[in-house]
């Protein structure tokens, strides 16, 4: 009897504990955006960043979209000549690029490959008192070092997702027109006239604005509030990487809901 | 120096996240030509739009000339009215025909404009007065049906 009363205390508990940690996350985000205007007068506090953040993942999103995007002729192209539209690819192609895929993709990378780095940074920080060192000179940590590495998460993720997208056209076209040999011409007239630039395409990087604010927050968040030991570092930069890829999963739905439902109507 | 170094990459960064955004916006979607460009708006009221969706194409000849901007019913009439809005590069006649068909057989909806012979010209916020309205599957199976089964009885009397 005891053993289930601790087990729903337990479940309260973590329940309690989750809430209260999403709390400190919102006050620990409007702490960032008081002082989001302190990289933007400091340009070489973000520059720094957009080099760590955005550049360093230009290697790994360009080729990661140029094998989406033959991937996606490939199983396309399988599909569509079974109705006999395989011109259509392009559409298909683009479509599932521009819509769901660079911005999605890209920010599963970009939490994998930026965001836990910039946790494991900022909790290192912390571990070796570095912050608590700055706070004592009257430097604000969050404005020095937490703001300049959010702000660069959110510009860098949609001019990633963008190139991600343009590297998987060019791909499916690699593929499409240069292997399979559909016509070059309905290829892309095709894709010109089913892409919209605002519906498809200003949507798709709205999209990746939203997950550049949830990754960029949760990485700040989880370096800056690590348990100043090694195993705590370790786990915050694990925590990252699976809390910002189920942010941007359940987002992702949200959004397309948001967007694309009634599109039809 | 160092910091040169991150300036030069970060700005190399930055302009080509801006070129595959205008690469996506001129090649792969349509942010030329007709979008653009303003146009006029005209009305048509069908008595069904069938599958029309707004943002589909306004047609004459086969050579798109618009898109249509709004469907709305009309509480009065009971009426779809179809706001169509039309490049102004295009003059259509005052009695214009409107009528909504199908590209191909699975295709989408969109409007098709047949020119008529008045001297008279379509300016903004005026009215197509001649339209025909989609045609429905299903209303026409019903009729041809119907029709059969008639003509059935009629002979067998």
């Amino acid at each position: 009897m005891n053993s289930v009363i601790e087990m729903i205390e337990g479940l309260g508990r973590s329940v309690l504990n989750a809430l209260a940690r999403l709390g400190l996350a919102g006050r620990f985000f409007l702490a960032i955006l008081m002082v989001i205007g302190v990289p933007l007068r400091r340009f070489s506090l973000l520059v720094r960043e957009l080099y760590f953040s955005g550049v360093r993942s230009l290697l790994i999103i360009v080729v990661s979209g140029t094998f989406v995007g033959m991937v996606l002729a490939i199983q396309g192209y399988e599909v569509l000549q079974r109705f006999g539209s395989a011109e259509t690819l392009g559409v298909l192609v683009a479509l599932s690029l521009v819509r769901e895929l660079g911005p999605v993709v890209t920010a599963l990378l970009f939490a994998g490959r930026a965001g836990s780095a910039v946790t494991a940074e900022i909790g290192l920080m912390q571990a070796t008192d570095q912050i608590a060192a700055m706070d004592m000179m009257a430097v604000n940590p969050i404005a020095r070092i937490i703001s300049p590495r959010f702000l660069a998460s959110v510009v860098s993720l949609p001019l990633l997702a963008c190139m991600f997208s343009a590297a998987g056209v060019f791909g499916a076209y690699l593929v499409g027109v240069k292997l399979i040999g559909i016509d070059d011409g309905s290829f892309w007239s095709q894709m010109q006239a089913g892409v919209d630039f605002r519906l498809d395409i200003v949507n798709g990087l709205i999209k990746s604005l939203v997950f550049g604010v949830a990754v960029g927050l949760i990485a700040v968040f989880e370096g800056y509030y690590a348990p100043p030991t090694a195993e705590g570092v370790s786990s915050a930069t694990t925590r990252t990487v699976v809390t910002s890829s189920l942010a941007v999963l359940m987002l992702d739905f949200v959004l397309t809901v948001w967007m694309f439902r009634g599109l039809n109507g | 120096m160092k910091k040169s170094k991150f300036d030069l990459a970060v700005g190399l960064f930055v302009a080509a996240g801006i070129l595959a955004l205008v690469f996506l916006a001129m090649k792969v979607g349509n942010l030329t030509g007709l979008e653009t460009s303003e146009g006029y708006r005209v009305e048509a009221r069908f008595d069904n739009i069938g599958g029309l969706k707004v943002r589909a194409p306004v047609k004459s000849a086969g050579v798109v000339v618009g898109r249509v901007d709004s469907i709305t019913l009309d509480s009065q009439t009971y009426e779809a009215k179809a706001i169509l809005r039309i490049d102004q590069n295009y003059k259509f006649s005052k009695d214009t025909i409107a009528s909504i068909l199908t590209s191909g057989l699975l295709g989408e909806q969109y409007v098709s404009l047949e020119a008529g012979g008045d001297s008279v010209y379509l300016g903004q916020g005026d009215r197509i007065s001649k339209t025909q309205p989609a045609m429905i599957l299903e209303k026409l199976i019903s009729q041809f049906l119907f029709s059969k089964a008639s003509e059935s009885t009629g002979t067998s009397k």
